[in-house]
């Protein structure tokens, strides 16, 4: 389990460094969307992937799952939303003031 | 009681939801806003005087005892960053009500600013890594906020830039934790030091410190410092003075709590890979600093010379070079926000951005030239201010350590910052009077009060810095015994 999800996060890693290393602003944003499922599989992982029951006295004996890193997702995914969210209004902003969405358009604004 | 700790964060977090309610009324969003601030100067003064007399305090979330829950842990080095932080803004803040255009203040610049102090005094309080890595993106989110209010297609280029930058920052930071938890099990910063230490810190951890260097370093602009010109130079001046004054101190003081608390086995990432980024920062800073024309760049990379000088003293790694780096860090936040509240009001002003096409001012605005020209000392560490201080600590604490090339750098940098400084002062300020008295923009007391208070805070640390001393004395110790920090976590607590 662990070996194929270190696989699985490696793959959508690459696939966010593809997209984040682009021009156009959708794409960045895009990619770093994919940059923190990535990372969150890697939490869920490193606790040691489907193993151990589910954390609730009574219910089984035992080995319990680790229930920390669920929670730690959890977080992460509430703050990559509202980052992600906040980046397209951005981008959509940046679209309307400079109407361009290549980056390097945008940058050249920024010498002048 | 230990609750007091929590009041930091929470009541700015409290007071910015307060303020987006009173959105209507600018004057009512004022006066709860000055309240808040005040009363956040004197609880952040009172837990350090709790500090000196009870030791480290903790406070453990829902009464889960460490290491299980997450808790908040004041010693005096957190306590002092606090402080320092809640008057440097309280100061910026009331610059800000003269200073700020009325649709700003309408679209909720004192809520997110109020967001923002909220996640920098977690992040120095937090005594849990995961729990840093949440109050770091409180902070960050509101300063997205703030970098972008506004508009203009120039801001929004470099709003851009930054936010993608901190983002994969962010990323990161994610990362690091998934590896050391997987590794110590754990997230209680006391907790993980004690298994580092029991485990020996091996290549994996080192691996894990190196990438949490990473994170920090793209935070505090150490050595990763290419974004932080353009962004922290395109925000108007009380903006750009608490994202100076603060932030990259955040950066700066998480990474004295790493690896000092943490990762201070490898003396390798510690002398070296520090000490090398610290140096290349300074010079990359002074080279920057001295280049460019434009007052906010200037103004940037000395942001930049000070976060290396500061990193300077854990390179170092004795007691001696943590007390004036603890020092610096005190001084360089209330320097930095004056010093971009001062360049902010400039080009206010002005109208001009450039040394090259101002000059003269001082006839102008006389007052404000003075306070630039005291700035100027402060930075370069001219005693009795308050740069004096911390570069001596951080000079005894590389005398002792033997790290005479640190030193050099360190010390170099000060003529530098000295030369890049009065190249503004004797440009902007002396010279041809460009601007006619009677077309010259007011420039109201209201708005030099918050400048020169700041100023007289400078020399206030500078002349009492016999006052301050037990207290950094204080934060330096526990920094250099990591064992007091664990002992006062892992202790019993009274309630």
């Amino acid at each position: 389990m662990e070996f194929h999800m270190t696989i699985l996060v490696g793959i959508l890693v690459t696939v966010a460094v593809y997209l984040l290393l682009s021009r156009n602003m959708v794409r960045i944003i895009l990619g770093t969307a994919v940059l923190s499922h990535a990372v969150h599989l890697l939490i869920i992982t490193m606790a040691g992937a489907g193993e151990g029951s589910v954390p609730l006295l009574r219910e089984s004996d035992g080995p319990y799952a680790d229930a920390l890193p669920q929670a730690l997702i959890l977080t992460a995914i509430v703050i990559s939303f509202a980052t992600t969210a906040l980046l397209l209004v951005l981008a959509y902003r940046t679209y309307e003031e400079s109407g361009s969405d290549n980056m390097n358009t945008i940058r050249r604004i920024d010498r002048e | 009681m230990n609750n007091i700790l929590v009041l930091p964060m929470l009541l700015p977090l409290l007071t910015g939801f307060v303020l987006f309610f009173l959105r209507p009324s600018v004057k009512a969003q004022k006066i709860v806003s000055i309240l808040s601030l005040l009363s956040l100067v004197a609880i952040s003064g009172r837990i350090l005087l709790q500090i000196r007399v009870e030791g480290i305090i903790r406070l453990d979330f829902g009464g889960w005892e460490p290491p299980f829950g997450i808790l908040f842990v004041g010693d005096s080095f957190s306590a002092l960053m606090v402080l320092t932080a809640s008057v440097v803004s309280t100061l910026i803040i009331l610059y800000a009500f003269t200073a700020t255009e009325r649709r700003m203040e309408n679209m909720f610049f004192y809520p997110f600013a109020f967001f923002l102090v909220a996640g920098v005094n977690g992040s120095f309080l937090t005594g849990d890594m995961f729990n840093l890595f949440v109050c770091f993106e409180v902070m960050l989110l509101a300063s997205y906020v703030l970098i972008t209010l506004g508009g203009g297609k120039v801001r929004l280029a470099e709003s851009m830039k930054y936010i993608a930058i901190n983002v994969v920052a962010s990323w990161f930071f994610l990362v690091a934790l998934a590896f050391l938890y997987g590794t110590v099990g754990t997230l209680n910063m006391a907790h993980i030091s004690v298994r580092v230490a029991e485990a020996g810190q091996g290549p994996l951890l080192s691996a894990v410190a190196v990438v949490f260097l990473i994170v920090f370093a793209l935070k505090a602009g150490l050595f990763l410092y290419f974004w932080l010109p353009g962004s922290y130079s395109s925000p108007p001046g009380p903006i750009a003075a608490l994202f100076a004054a603060l932030l990259t101190k955040v950066g700066v003081y998480a990474m004295f709590r790493t690896f000092t608390l943490i990762f201070y086995h490898d003396e390798f990432i510690l002398g070296t890979i520090i000490g090398t980024m610290a140096v290349v920062t300074i010079i990359g800073g002074c080279l920057g600093a001295i280049a460019y024309t434009d007052i906010r760049q200037i103004a940037s990379y000395n942001v930049i010379i000070a976060v290396g000088f500061m990193v300077l003293g854990l390179a170092v790694f004795n007691e001696e070079a943590f007390k004036g780096s603890v020092f610096y860090l005190i001084h360089d936040m209330v320097i930095k926000g004056i010093l971009f509240l001062i360049v902010g009001a400039m080009v206010y002003l002005t109208g001009k951005t450039k040394i090259t096409e101002m000059s003269g001012l001082i006839r102008n605005y006389p007052t404000l030239g003075w306070l630039l020209f005291l700035t100027t000392l402060g930075l370069a560490g001219i005693p009795p201010l308050s740069g004096f201080i911390g570069k001596m600590y951080v000079g005894l604490g590389a005398v002792e350590g033997g790290n005479y090339f640190l030193l050099f750098i360190g010390f170099a940098s000060s003529l530098v910052v000295l030369y890049s400084m009065l190249r503004i002062f004797m440009n902007c300020f002396w010279g041809e009077t460009i601007i006619n008295r009677e077309d010259q923009r007011l420039f109201p007391a209201r708005r030099l009060i918050p400048i020169a208070l700041l100023g007289v805070l400078t020399i206030g640390i500078g002349v009492g810095a016999q006052a301050l001393e037990p207290f950094v004395s204080d934060a330096a110790r526990v920094m250099a015994n990591p064992g007091l920090y664990i002992d006062a976590v892992f202790g019993e607590v009274e309630s």
